[in-house]
């Protein structure tokens, strides 16, 4: 296991020239060829303080409230962000309406369309920083937000320009309108990303937004905001309220949104369903998820371990349709359980601006204590953990990739969300077995299937009670795909046709 | 001051992403009251070239993804808007005084970014998943047809004509244009902002010559799979007739009656030019 | 099919397939490492010392040979730069490379078999290994049957390298799978293993004759050094890598070290179990270190045996 070097690698004696010398199959992943720290030095212009977006604007709260921004990779603090109560929300909401009557409701839909077009390519030439300032925001490796995160963002907004003149192809024989205002939360994990999900389809669709972004990750949303002037966004279309839960229940709550839109855990969209039951607003929820990976014997073996490792580890598994449970078949599970402590090997566990890194910082101490909590009780409960030694950063929220085995479906690392990376390995004996343990859980975002058979892939597939299936694949984002969750794990689509039609009204 | 002599521009023709005059060397003229250029007039040997570009680009074109597409479609827009106050002056070329310049541009413009908006759209409303009665899935798939013929009217010679080669190139078709025989200049700047829009050499060839001369050749090359032409009623017979030899699929319009440009876009426009493949796989363990 | 290419089918099926999409995302993730600084400076110096200089050329006479080996022994006019692995030629230029290399440590690699198509009657192959063997060839590069290979005949396939083996005697054996044309990622896997059961340690396999339009690729040397990786831990016979053809530039070396780095690890970074098969690409690593030392990008032309003017 790797760390971001700052060590010069002479300095460290070479794991082979230790004790004993390699058994007859061993492989040294150790140090002969140590990479040199390689910072990633673009400025992500990030202000010393931000205010509330409202109506085109950045302005302080009404009654000046503030909080910190820190960088969980350091701790160090970032920025201070603006606390919006329910009289700013109540200020944003106003004028979004306004905008919408009196602006974005009068623009002929590819008017609306090439306002999106402009804030992709806005956000395509300053896409070095925006992945800059979302590492330093929220701990994800510069690797991923530069290659992931920031160019799908754009990609969003680009797919969703084209529909905005489109609208009438999307309800074979009805019409469709805007719902006017809509209020949105999203959480930590993939700030601007989610930003993109959620404005993307609104604004195509026709209508104003109240958004908040999450209080640990709110910088890269507020740049945005600075796009959205620079694009000439019409004042009021969209408004960035900052601050925590209450805040957040402010948006969700207020009268004037005709539709609401929450990304995060089962457990706060549950209770926003709560305050929201007899309200008559209309509600998606993109909730969590504990995604069941399923390799077959015959699966390319070496490319699964890649999509199981990509599958848990990706964004330090803090991602909703993580691949946390791995069922694998018990005839290759020995097999399986070596190539996955082999590649991790080589995974990069550090600083999320090193340019190397694999596994950034976790995105806040809550997160990390939770993740410690839930990794205590897998082995107090018996599991068999794996974690590849290395050394973690003094400062910031760190923790080892980890893998558990000999996990059942009773164990709470097989049932609870982690949000960390932290992988859970089951068996499986046969294909109706694989179905049973992957369908026994009140989730269902997400699921994987491994086989070099294309008529079990397609069983399987049409069996898996998830939202999304990926085969022989995992993690695939494109904005045209819809991606939603069935059960808990939520309800309505982002992305292509579908996640267009839940921000319409159908006439 | 004394006035400065300007340097005129040869107009030549965007074949493979060069710019070429005809193998013939042969030109005409057009003139404004005053001489204003001598156009390329290509024969049947450039057409048979300006397939041969196409037929290059085709697998290169068509393998893209619809976003690929779109962001190159879009950067089109981005270099035709830069040239707005140009394209409108050459569209005004032969028009005598009818019509509104800008707005065609504007509208040429508006259409552009139109079929940028389909490329990774149409698929989800043209193809499907079908219902069969039996444990398979069956899905359609949309693929292009292939190397297309444009045959443009001489009214509104730049919306018209980009009106009917963009839903064409939008699925991953790739297309040889001839322009309008007596307005043929906005298609000459037309090929100088393709070349600079990110859009591969060969995928779009415009030629210029008449009409009568190139035609037959068009409707007889065997590897020109389809045709989407504006024409009078000699030139619709001979198009089908001769497509019926090697089973084009031929779309025409008629030259004598009004077409309305500015609202001429839709997704039918693109399904003209696609072909559907549908695919059986068994479901089960 | 024979009962004995049955059973080889069967192994080859044993080990598996390979997702052609899942490879090449994992091997991207290769190009977009950092490698600065110290790390630059070995990974640089490394790779010259994995090259096999390489000429195969219908024209290649004596004088060229001199020049190639004088160039392997001393690549650029500075004691830090170390030399090449071996020199690369056709077998009858052999023994004028061998006058020019010996007692410096620089290895003698013929090509054998009827390079590159391999279609001549075995036993001409296997008395063109002896006779490049006699004449003091360190190592053979052999070619596979393909034809064998992909009308099925897995067996003709592994006993004809385990004849050329035999005729090598104690020269090391790297075995030609030409990837162009076994084309599928599967069917480069397969012939690995095919490969590998018949070898000694650090016999190599190879990636392809660098005469066809489409030779290494990181996604092919990954499928090779992944069946060189399941070889190992399955047995313990450790096989050598060689990719050969289409290695140009000192950052693509990079890139298919940090392969290595990551799938076989610290004990495969050495030119006994990994060679570049390349002509030009030593002279862009000399112009990437000499950078690295002076600060300044090079013109091509400062170093020997350049082939551009420019």
């Amino acid at each position: 296991m790797k760390t971001s070097a700052t060590k010069p690698a002479a300095s460290r004696p070479s794991r082979a020239s230790r004790s004993r010398g390699p058994s007859a199959r061993e492989l040294i992943f150790g140090d002969l060829w140590e990479f040199d720290p390689a910072p990633e030095t673009a400025d992500p212009y990030i202000r010393s303080s931000y205010g509330l977006f409202i109506n085109g604007k950045f302005s302080p709260a009404r009654k000046g409230g503030s909080f910190p921004s820190i960088s969980p990779g350091n701790e160090k603090k970032l920025t201070d962000l603006a606390l919006a109560d329910a009289a700013d929300v109540d200020a944003a909401y106003s004028a979004a309406s306004k905008a919408y009557e009196k602006v974005w409701s009068k623009l002929p839909g590819n008017e609306r369309g090439k306002f999106l077009y402009r804030i992709a390519r806005l956000l395509q030439d300053r896409a070095r920083e925006f992945a800059v300032a979302e590492s330093l925001d929220g701990g994800k490796p510069i690797k991923e937000s530069r290659d992931f995160d920031v160019p799908t963002a754009a990609a969003h907004f680009f797919y969703h320009a084209g529909w905005a003149d489109k609208l009438d192809h999307l309800a074979p024989g009805r019409q469709v309108a805007p719902y006017g205002v809509v209020g949105q939360v999203i959480p930590w994990n993939f700030p601007l990303l989610m930003l993109a999900w959620k404005i993307a389809p609104a604004l195509a669709a026709g209508n104003c937004i109240v958004i908040k972004p999450a209080e640990t990750t709110s910088i890269t949303a507020l740049k945005l905001c600075e796009v959205f002037q620079e694009a000439g966004l019409p004042p009021g279309v969209v408004n960035v309220v900052t601050g925590a839960g209450e805040t957040g229940a402010a948006v969700m709550s207020h009268p004037l949104a005709s539709k609401v839109a929450f990304t995060g855990s089962t457990e706060v969209g549950k209770a926003i369903m709560r305050s929201l039951a007899g309200t008559g607003k209309k509600m998606t929820m993109e909730l969590g998820g504990k995604a069941a990976n399923i390799v077959f014997e015959d699966a390319p073996l070496g490319q699964a371990v890649e999509g199981i490792i990509n599958g848990i580890f990706f964004n330090q598994g803090h991602v909703c349709c993580a691949g946390s449970r791995l069922l694998v078949q018990e005839s290759i599970a020995d097999d399986m359980l070596t190539r996955l402590k082999l590649r991790m090997q080589s995974l990069r566990v550090g600083d999320p601006l090193d340019k190397n890194t694999d596994i950034g910082a976790i995105n806040s101490k809550e997160q990390l204590t939770r993740i410690s909590e839930l990794v205590k009780s897998g082995v107090a409960e018996g599991a068999e953990l794996y974690q590849t030694p290395c050394r973690l950063p003094s400062k910031g929220f760190y923790f080892p990739p980890s893998i558990f085995s000999k996990v059942t479906q009773s164990h709470r690392i097989a049932r609870e969300e982690i949000f960390g990376p932290v992988l859970s390995i089951l068996t499986f004996r046969t294909p109706e077995e694989a179905i049973e343990k992957a369908n026994n859980t009140a989730y269902g975002l997400s699921a994987g299937v491994w086989t070099d058979k294309g008529s079990r892939i397609l069983k399987m597939a049409s069996q898996l009670k998830a939202g999304v299936v990926w085969a022989n694949t995992y993690n695939k984002f494109d904005p045209a795909s819809p991606f939603g969750g069935y059960k808990e794990s939520g309800f309505g689509r982002e992305g292509g046709r579908q996640g267009l039609l839940d921000y319409c009204k159908l006439l | 001051m004394t006035s400065r002599l300007p340097i005129t521009k040869t107009p030549k023709c965007y074949v493979g992403g060069a710019f070429i005059r005809s193998e013939s060397a042969r030109t005409y003229a057009i003139r404004e009251g005053e001489f204003v250029a001598n156009i390329p007039q290509c024969t049947r040997k450039d057409v048979r070239n300006a397939v041969e570009s196409a037929a290059k680009a085709g697998p290169g074109w068509q393998k893209r993804s619809g976003y690929n597409r779109g962001q190159i479609l879009y950067r089109l827009g981005e270099m035709l808007e830069a040239r707005k106050a140009e394209l409108a002056d050459a569209v005004s070329l032969g028009s005598n005084k009818t019509g509104n310049p800008t707005k065609e541009v504007e509208a040429t413009l508006d259409r552009i970014l139109y079929y940028a908006g389909w490329t990774d759209k149409y698929e989800q409303l043209l193809g499907s998943v079908n219902p069969v009665a039996a444990p398979f899935f069956n899905f359609t798939v949309t693929e292009p047809t292939g190397i297309c013929c444009v045959i443009a009217p001489d009214d509104s010679p730049l919306l018209a004509l980009l009106s009917l080669i963009l839903p064409i190139i939008t699925s991953g078709n790739v297309v040889v244009a001839l322009a309008s025989e007596t307005r043929p200049y906005p298609a000459i700047l037309l090929g100088e902002i393709l070349a600079t829009s990110d859009l591969p050499g060969g995928t779009v060839n415009l030629l210029t010559g008449f009409r009568k001369e190139i035609l037959p050749t068009i409707a007889t090359h065997e590897h020109i799979r389809g045709i989407s032409a504006v024409a009078n009623p000699d030139e619709r017979k001979l198009l089908h007739t001769a497509a019926a030899e090697s089973i084009k699929r031929v779309h025409t319009l008629p030259s004598e009656s009004p077409h309305d440009w500015l609202t001429a876009q839709s997704l039918q426009a693109i399904a003209n030019f696609i072909e559907f493949k549908t695919v059986w796989h068994p479901i089960g363990a | 099919m024979t009962a004995r290419n049955r059973s080889l089918k069967r192994l080859v099926e044993t080990h598996g397939a390979v997702d052609a999409v899942g490879i090449e995302e994992r091997v991207a993730k290769f190009t977009t490492r950092s490698i600065k600084k110290t790390a630059k400076l070995w990974g640089l110096n490394r790779a010259v010392t994995m090259i096999d200089l390489t000429t195969l050329e219908g024209k290649d006479t004596p004088g060229k040979i001199a020049s190639l080996c004088q160039k392997a022994i001393a690549p650029f006019d500075l004691s830090t730069i170390p030399s090449v692995a071996a020199v690369c030629v056709y077998p009858a230029m052999v023994r004028h490379a061998k006058r020019h290399v010996e007692g410096t440590g620089i290895r003698v690699a013929s090509v054998a078999t009827a390079f590159p198509s391999g279609q001549t009657a075995l036993k001409t192959r296997l008395e063109e290994v002896r006779t490049a063997v006699q004449d003091g060839a360190d190592e053979i590069d052999m070619v596979i049957n393909r034809g064998a290979f992909l009308s099925g005949d897995f067996a003709s396939v592994q006993d004809e390298i385990a004849q050329v083996l035999a005729a090598c005697g104690a020269s090391t054996l790297k075995v030609i799978l030409e990837t162009s044309e076994l084309e599928t990622y599967d069917n480069i896997r397969a012939a690995s293993f095919l490969a590998m059961q018949v070898l000694r340690p650090n016999d190599f396999i190879k990636t392809s004759t660098g005469k066809t339009s489409s030779n290494a690729t990181l996604a092919n040397n990954q499928v090779m050094l992944e069946a060189i990786r399941d070889f190992y831990l399955e047995t313990g016979t450790p096989i050598s890598m060689k990719p050969a053809g289409g290695i140009r530039t000192a950052k693509q070396a990079l890139h298919f070290l940090v392969a290595v780095k990551e799938t076989l690890g610290d004990e495969w970074l050495n030119n006994t179990r990994y060679r570049f098969g390349a002509s030009s690409l030593l002279n862009d690593l000399l112009r990437q270190l000499e950078k690295e030392r002076t600060g300044a990008y090079q013109a091509p032309y400062t170093f020997s045996e350049a082939d551009g003017a420019y």
